[in-house]
């Protein structure tokens, strides 16, 4: 079911969190709600769900404004970071409990638990209590109960910020099989840009109560609009330096650095000052534009190494490479950026 | 070797500061089966006679029977009262946002540390007024208001620990919020609620001067009026009957305490993992 949220607006007293939010999100889709603490994500997705009253703004559910309705009669599947499941019920009385407060009968119940404990893989589970599964059984659980009465969209609240890394890569593409074969709207309300980017459809990047930009994980790694969506996205992350545009050219500041204006973005008069975004893969032996500096730190990842390198002026940049040996702490370098994969910035961090 | 050369003296000088109290105890039970010649402590004969209260009621006394049918329904009616309003007074405070929460809670820990003796002419002339008095219902209602802060306040502590997830969960599951508290949230607290319940019925079973007070004769004597009777009788003083009739009083409380102390300590830790 298609979801849209028309200048959505909250605030808690006198602190607005979220001001005129328009978003829609498509029938199936699934959608990552990505931004760091307090941004207003997790408020966004409470709002949807009916826990906090809106400030302003409609909420709608296909054509039907749900904006005053009780989130009893919104139906809307809630997937909690601590799973909340019922302690004093086994699992398929967990499941089984939206079901049992629609009153349907006790046969159709039986059929509907087993046929989603199958899809989410807990069919030997069921006897057991939450208290002895773990944290990935939880979370399947957890799903299950969510999904059971088909709700109009499936709400997921840092799913996966409670498992340890292994299971969170299993949960991570389990979430996202059980999304699309039961063709469910979702929304993942994430921290983790890598959550977002592997699980998701499309992706709100959200900043300050305000979505900085909507797009496929692809478009938004290749095309950022703000530095912060640049800095956001990417492991490791973006390195910036500040510059200068000089003669249709790019001046890194205190440094004979000069790199040409990708052909994406307008060449900014001379003098303007602006920010330049470069991604540690983009940055190596191979490219068209020369970059000087000395190697400061080399980490090593295993089938890469991340050198950090320190240009005259001491902004460091990073670049990612296949592991090779001729390199080692210290040395200068003399490495070379793809001019068309480099980030333009204004001073306030809005992309040229 | 050295260990226990030290701690003797310590044993030793425990046994006799405590020695009073055992032989306390000790006589308690010892003379209510026995008699002692005059000026003795050492028992003669074994005998019943003293436990004669049980089958035979002395004139003008109540039955034993009546009187710890009254205590049991003293103690099980107003333990009763407290969970009820407790469990759920306690979750309107600990979870909904009510009007004028703030005052309520203050309100309740003043209450529970208001002297109910204080109240008690005041609480005796309104059961006269409204015909209660000498009752076991006035009584009964009287105690358990008395209690009720305490419950309330233990309900809310108990109650704040239950993580609010659940309770969302459950409201996302389509529950309504009294099927959230009544499904979800009561069996959290079971251990609190059952706790509180042994806690009100040790309170009520002990209670002397509200029933003294506000239902002191006949048919609604309770047990520790009628103990208390026994050694206001000038008349027929008998002290192994009121040590008879203080076991049979005690007893009951001992048996709960021990089956169920580990649910007693609970209270005082103030939660439950349920």
């Amino acid at each position: 079911m298609r979801i849209l949220l028309d200048k959505f607006s909250k605030s808690f007293g006198a602190v607005k969190v979220i001001e005129d939010m328009t978003l829609e999100i498509k029938d199936g889709e699934m959608l990552a709600l990505l931004g760091p603490s307090g941004c207003g994500k997790s408020t966004t997705l409470f709002a949807i769900c009916g826990i906090h009253k809106v400030t302003g703004g409609r909420i709608y559910f296909g054509d039907r404004d749900m904006t005053d309705l009780p989130s009893q009669e919104r139906n809307v599947g809630v997937v909690f970071q601590s799973y909340a499941l019922y302690p004093h019920m086994n699992v398929a009385e967990n499941i089984a409990f939206p079901l049992r407060i629609r009153n349907l009968p006790g046969a159709e119940i039986k059929r509907l638990v087993d046929e989603m404990a199958d899809l989410v893989h807990i069919g030997n589970l069921l006897d057991r209590r939450p208290a002895e599964l773990s944290g990935g059984q939880q979370q399947r659980v957890a799903l299950a109960r969510a999904l059971v009465r088909r709700p109009n969209v499936l709400l997921l609240d840092e799913p996966l910020a409670n498992l340890d890394a292994k299971l969170r890569l299993e949960m991570r593409s389990e979430i996202r099989r059980i999304q699309l074969e039961t063709g469910i709207t979702a929304i993942l309300v994430t921290h983790d840009q890598v959550e977002a980017m592997s699980m998701c459809d499309r992706i709100a990047i959200m900043n300050a109560g305000q979505i900085i930009q909507i797009a496929t994980p692809k478009e938004m790694y290749r095309n950022p609009r703000t530095t912060f969506v640049a800095g956001f996205l990417g492991n490791p992350p973006i390195a910036f330096v500040e510059a200068e545009a000089r003669d249709g050219m790019l001046a890194v500041k205190n440094a004979d650095i000069r790199l040409p204006v990708p052909p994406d973005a307008v060449t900014p008069p001379d003098g303007t000052p602006v920010i330049i975004g470069i991604r540690p893969e983009n940055l190596g032996p191979e490219g068209d534009a020369i970059i000087r500096g000395r190697v400061s730190f080399i980490e090593t990842q295993g089938r890469e190494n991340l050198y950090d390198i320190k240009l005259e002026n001491g902004s460091v940049l990073r670049s990612i490479q296949r592991v090779r040996d001729d390199i080692s702490l210290d040395d200068e370098v003399e490495w070379r950026v793809r001019s068309d994969r480099l980030f333009v910035f204004a001073e306030n961090g809005e992309r040229l | 070797m050295t260990g226990h050369l030290k701690t003797w003296p310590i044993i030793l000088a425990l046994s006799i500061l405590s020695a009073p109290l055992v032989l306390m105890y000790a006589y308690l039970f010892i003379d209510t089966v026995t008699n002692s010649p005059p000026g003795s402590f050492i028992p003669n004969e074994f005998t019943l006679e003293h436990w004669a209260f049980l089958w035979h009621t002395p004139p003008g006394r109540p039955s034993i029977w009546r009187v710890t049918f009254n205590s049991l329904l003293f103690a099980a009616s107003t333990s009763l009262l407290v969970i009820v309003v407790s469990s759920m007074a306690g979750y309107v405070l600990s979870r909904l946002n009510v009007p004028a929460r703030g005052f309520f809670l203050a309100g309740v820990m003043v209450l529970h540390a208001f002297p109910a003796i204080t109240l008690i002419v005041a609480i005796f002339l309104v059961l006269q007024m409204i015909g209660l008095y000498n009752t076991l219902i006035g009584v009964i209602l009287v105690k358990a208001a008395i209690d009720m802060p305490l419950g309330i306040w233990l309900m809310k502590g108990f109650y704040d620990t239950v993580p609010w997830e659940i309770e969302m969960a459950g409201i996302q599951d389509g529950a309504s919020r009294f099927t959230v508290w009544r499904k979800l949230v009561l069996p959290q607290v079971k251990p609190g609620i059952f706790a509180l319940w042994l806690f009100a019925f040790l309170l009520g079973w002990s209670e002397f001067i509200l029933p003294q007070v506000l239902a002191p004769s006949g048919d609604v004597q309770v047990l520790s009026v009628y103990l208390a009777s026994l050694i206001a009788d000038d008349n027929n003083f008998d002290m192994a009957l009121f040590k008879s009739v203080g076991l049979f009083y005690i007893a009951p409380v001992l048996i709960l305490f021990f089956v169920f102390q580990n649910y007693l300590m609970n209270i005082y830790g103030g939660g439950s993992k349920g």
